[in-house]
């Protein structure tokens, strides 16, 4: 549905220059959600404004449903009228809002429809209808200034799906909200994904945004994608660090003597007596240092890091039986293992 | 005495009002343009900018008298005369357009640029962003912007009384001033007073009330003229009747 290739910005700004992006190829496939996480500065506001075009990309290509933008884009500055009706099918919603304070939430929701030269009736009957289905019904004759901030983001998504888009692009829309309206707006998001087959591209710094409702993530370093894929498969992917910080487990080694490892369990794994089994089959004590459990796009998955006696020689067989279980183990030596986002605090 | 008075009124509303008129017509684009030209604007044109930025400024720079002077020419062209009332309006507005152009800017410029990006993620274009974002959200300081072009017009209109324009000012220089009829010019000053206090109020008030309902708490009022002459009460949310369809 959205497809980047060879992405590239960079900003000049007198005489200094920023990469913004640095050739990033993104697939996000039609009716999933998918986040791409990573810290500030790491270009993923560069991205998500490049892909309908706010930002004009330096070089690559952006193909949004079937459309290459970038092609629409012509060489101006400016954004011609096939650029323009192409956003018009991609909606957008921001940090901060941007409501228009002067106009009422009716009119803000009105306002994509007025572009688009929709009568007076139908642009009424419209928001009405997306008031409704956002949970403001009675609120559409209110000023943005009386609204709390996920009310007043609820009206920023009712507006970014005026024009009946098949995307919806989301720049840290929960950002500046509380954990529990954040919570309340992912909810809606996944409604809204689930009810109207919206594809949702969102960007976050929060570890918990992409747990709630991502089907794929993506994890953005100094302009560049270094992970990306369904969660499934990230977890999946031995090393992953967004499988880490998606299921942070922590604990340290009892003694000089043992061994630990984190072993993740998803799909049909998640539901068999693995450790038990282990333990008998062996003869061997285990202990548990750290577990999580969640679902993720309604399966189970979990992390969990165990103890077993003795050097890593000692346990290879052990190790082995987990691996032929289906099991993704990981080996915690003394190195520094620990990822970069667990290390830099991106999950807080 | 009377009919005196009531037609240097008369004289200085005429003048005042199409001068005023004028000024926002061509000031309002103005300042607009100098937004949209501007480094990082929509239209940015660094050799427009500079242009209009110029003229501005030279026209500002100008003492009043002067500039009068100095279109005598450019108003005979215009009005077909360079003495009278209608004479008057032409240096009025073009001194006073970029007065008010620059106020257009200072206020457009504090438009927030996530309006802009929203109306562009929309689909719309300059002109949209223009109509839909520049003017209405910035319409509580234009109206301020008016107010203060106003009275800046009724000050420089009693200059033009030395091209034969009339109005309060020209009495008050002619009467009382150079025939000491004392009593004559406080007349004349009490009513530019009461008039500019009046103009101040209500556009002080239409400003408050949006900029209320816009939820930027505003700056507290008060009523210019006379400090704390009328009662600056809060204005709640709720007395802001929601606009009706
Ligand atoms: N308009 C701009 N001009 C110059 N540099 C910019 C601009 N926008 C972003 N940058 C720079 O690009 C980098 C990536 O920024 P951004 O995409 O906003 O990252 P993120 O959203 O991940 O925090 C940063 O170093 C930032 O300073
Ligand atoms: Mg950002």
């Amino acid at each position: 549905m959205i497809t980047t290739q060879g992405l590239t910005k960079v900003y000049r700004s007198r005489g200094r220059e920023v990469t913004a992006l640095d050739g990033v190829d993104l697939h996000v496939r039609e009716g999933e959600v998918y986040g791409v996480i990573g810290q500030s500065g790491a270009g993923k506001s560069s991205l998500i404004r490049c892909v309908n075009l706010l930002e004009r990309p330096t070089s690559g290509t952006v193909t949004v449903a079937g459309q290459d933008l970038t092609a629409l884009a012509g060489r101006g500055p400016r954004a011609g009228r096939e650029l323009r009706e192409a956003r018009s099918r991609i909606g957008m919603v921001f940090q901060h809002f941007n409501l228009l304070s002067s106009r009422t939430v009716q009119d803000n929701i009105e306002l994509p429809l007025e572009i688009l030269g929709k009568s007076g009736k139908e642009r009424s009957a419209k928001a009405l209808e997306l008031l409704d289905l956002v949970g403001l019904a009675d609120k559409a004759k209110s000023y943005p200034a009386q609204l709390s901030g996920g009310q007043k983001q609820r009206v920023g998504i009712a507006r970014a799906l005026a024009g009946d888009p098949k995307v919806l692009l989301s720049d840290e829309a929960t950002s500046a909200l509380d954990p529990e309206t954040t919570r309340s707006i992912l909810q809606l998001l996944r409604d809204l994904n689930q009810q109207l087959g919206l594809t949702v591209l969102l960007i976050t710094h929060e570890m918990d945004v992409v747990k709630t409702v991502c089907d794929s993530a993506a994890l953005m370093e100094r302009g560049q994608i270094v992970e990306s894929g369904t969660v499934s498969e990230l977890l999946a992917t031995p090393g992953s660090e967004l499988a880490a910080a998606l299921f942070p487990v922590s604990g340290d080694a009892s003694g000089t003597d043992r061994t630990v490892i984190d072993v993740t369990f998803h799909g049909e794994s998640a539901t068999q007596p693995v450790i038990s089994q282990l333990s008998r089959t062996y003869n061997i004590d285990i202990s548990i240092l750290g577990a999580a459990m969640d679902t993720v796009g309604g399966k189970q998955v979990g992390r969990m890091r165990i103890e077993l006696p003795g050097r890593y020689e000692d346990n290879v067989v052990p190790i082995g039986f987990l691996r032929e279980q289906g099991l993704q183990v990981e080996i915690q030596g003394n190195q520094d293992g620990q990822s970069v986002l667990l290390k830099e605090g991106v999950t807080k | 005495m009377q009919p005196l008075l009531s037609q240097a009124c008369w004289d200085t509303l005429y003048m005042v009002g199409w001068s005023t008129l004028i000024a926002v017509v061509v000031g309002l684009p103005l300042g607009v343009l100098l937004v949209l030209t501007d480094r990082g604007g929509l239209l940015q044109n660094a050799l427009a900018n500079k242009l209009i930025g110029q003229l501005v400024n030279v026209v500002r720079s100008m003492p009043f008298i002067v500039l009068m002077l100095a279109l005598t020419a450019f108003t005979r062209w215009v009005v077909g005369t360079s003495i009278g009332r209608e004479a008057a309006i032409v240096p009025l507005a073009i001194g006073a357009i970029p007065f008010f152009a620059r106020l257009v800017e200072t206020s457009v410029r504090e438009v927030d640029r996530g309006l802009v990006e929203a109306v562009q993620s929309m689909g719309g274009n300059t002109w949209t962003v223009v109509r839909k974002v520049f003017v209405p959200e910035s319409l509580p300081s234009l109206i301020s912007a008016t107010t203060t072009t106003i009275v800046a017009i009724i000050g420089y209109s009693a200059m033009a009384g030395t091209v034969g324009a009339g109005g309060l000012g020209d009495v008050a220089i002619r009467y009382g001033y150079q025939r000491f009829e004392a009593t004559l010019m406080w007349i004349v000053v009490a009513i530019l007073a009461v008039a500019i206090a009046i103009i101040q109020f209500a556009g002080d008030s239409a400003a408050r009330v949006l900029h209320r309902r816009a939820g930027k708490g505003g700056e507290p009022f008060r009523f210019r003229l006379f400090g704390g002459f009328l009662p600056a009460g809060p204005v709640s949310a709720e007395a802001t009747p929601a606009k009706t369809r």
